[in-house]
């Protein structure tokens, strides 16, 4: 079987066995929007406005759990370490495994769409283009997430410095994100979007294609 | 002339400030069955995964199977397999899945004999989570033999194992000597050693302190207190 095919049916069946994983983040995500409209209060029009920047703000701290985690099972008993005795291509597994958190973060994002929706009245007419959007913000996340989530995954505050790491790195994906979604929710008429868009596109080329040449430098003694 | 399996000149591996081995020289001919000696924090583990691949040394060179360990590791690591302390395995999958997962990247079929030589055909559904120590054990023996390489590393192999692990693993090890592997086993059983082992090596303090045939390894230092 081909080395990445292998790495990534891996992590999706480690995913799948470890799915309450999935719905905890989720609701966690979905509790964080809800915080947030807290925040804004009744204003309808003020809440529809600031839908976007929410909705990615609750996928940014949700992803970080949902990350650390794919890394768990890895270091448990040294299983990666194995994989790479076999050996295995250290760009597979990493390949592998970006992919699968970018299945579930899009997942993910798909889910906290709807919760957006009621919780901030903010429907859209372009659904395609928002899962669109969700696929290109979650690519975003997922290639620095995962190699930055390997890198920390061995220290013992972890969970601080995972965020720490990644948050700074994604900001002009988050940006690209948070204004694409916002104009396909609250209209286009400057004609803003595909130059959102092509951020994000920039920023996945270049973080795919980095991540996954020094992530064998990372996991390797 | 015959084919080294393993040759070490000058290996030495360092963790901080504290050398787990220092000047580390030796060469063991293909198909030897080493016995691998020594008390605890004397560099037993630390050499096997220097040997593997694991860990680079910090000095000395290091050749497996005519591979050297630092420019040819992807060569070193086809020919070598490692039982260690941890079992490489993942907890929320089964024992066929992860048997399953190492053949798909060893690019080659999944034997399911393989789960019922180790014992663990009845329990080869069940996640490894559900596995006792010595069941884990097994199953990394399992894997081993799935790798099916030239030079197996087996560090402490007998930990945990019951005694039909024992006399399991005694027969695998003849059975890897029958195909000509090598094999370089770190164990406390000195004696069990001695008799199956051809030759020994004992490390002190991170220190070849001696060398020769497994029969003829002495079991007491100067002081009289145990060697391993």
């Amino acid at each position: 079987m081909n080395p990445f095919l292998a790495a990534l049916r891996k992590d999706l069946l480690l995913q799948w066995r470890t799915r309450s994983q999935l719905v905890a983040v989720f609701v966690f995500g979905a509790s964080a929007l809800l915080l947030f409209s807290f925040a804004i209060g009744p204003n309808a029009a003020a809440l529809r406005q600031f839908a976007g920047g929410f909705l990615w703000l609750a996928l940014l701290l949700a992803s970080t759990l949902a990350l650390a985690d794919s890394f768990e099972s890895e270091m448990a008993q040294r299983a990666l370490e194995g994989l790479l005795l076999l050996p295995a291509d250290p760009r597979a597994l990493y390949y592998g495994k970006a992919v699968a958190n970018l299945l579930q973060l899009t997942l993910l994002g798909a889910g906290l769409v709807p919760v957006m929706v009621v919780l901030y009245d903010a429907s859209t007419a372009r659904l395609p283009g928002l899962l669109g959007i969700v696929v290109l913000g979650a690519a975003g996340l997922s290639a620095p997430g995962t190699l930055y989530a390997a890198m920390t995954a061995q220290v013992r505050a972890r969970n601080t410095l995972l965020p720490l790491l990644l948050f700074p790195l994604v900001v002009p994906a988050l940006l690209g994100a948070v204004k694409a979604t916002s104009l396909l929710i609250l209209g286009d008429p400057m004609g803003q979007l595909a130059a959102w868009t092509w951020l994000l596109v920039a920023f996945d080329v270049i973080y795919w294609s980095l991540c996954g040449l020094v992530f064998e430098r990372v996991i390797e003694d | 002339m015959t084919a080294l399996a393993v040759e070490t000149i000058g290996l030495s591996r360092r963790y901080g400030r504290r050398w787990a081995l220092s000047d580390v020289s030796f060469a063991l001919p293909q198909g030897s069955i080493v016995m691998l000696a020594g008390r605890n924090g004397s560099g037993k583990s630390t050499l096997l995964r220097v040997l593997a691949t694991a860990l680079r040394p910090d000095y000395g060179s290091v050749r497996v199977a005519g591979h050297d360990a630092r420019s040819e590791r992807e060569l070193v690591r086809q020919k070598t397999a490692l039982l260690g302390h941890n079992s490489f395995h993942y907890e929320a999958l089964s024992a066929r899945e992860n048997l399953a997962v190492a053949a798909s990247f060893l690019g080659r079929p999944y034997d399911p004999s393989l789960l019922a030589r180790v014992g663990l055909e009845a329990r080869a559904d069940d996640p490894v989570t559900s596995f006792s120590a010595g069941m884990r054990k097994r199953l990394a023996l399992a894997r081993v033999l799935l790798q099916d390489a030239a030079v197996v590393l087996l560090d402490e192999p007998y930990g945990e194992l019951d005694p039909p692990g024992f006399a399991l693993l005694d027969r695998v090890i003849s059975e890897l000597r029958s195909r000509a592997r090598s094999v370089i086993m770190a164990t406390h059983l000195v004696d069990r050693g001695r008799a199956l082992c051809d030759r020994a090596l004992l490390l002190e303090e991170g220190r070849l302190a001696w060398s020769g045939p497994a029969a003829q390894m002495p079991t007491e230092a100067p002081d009289g207190s145990a060697v391993a």
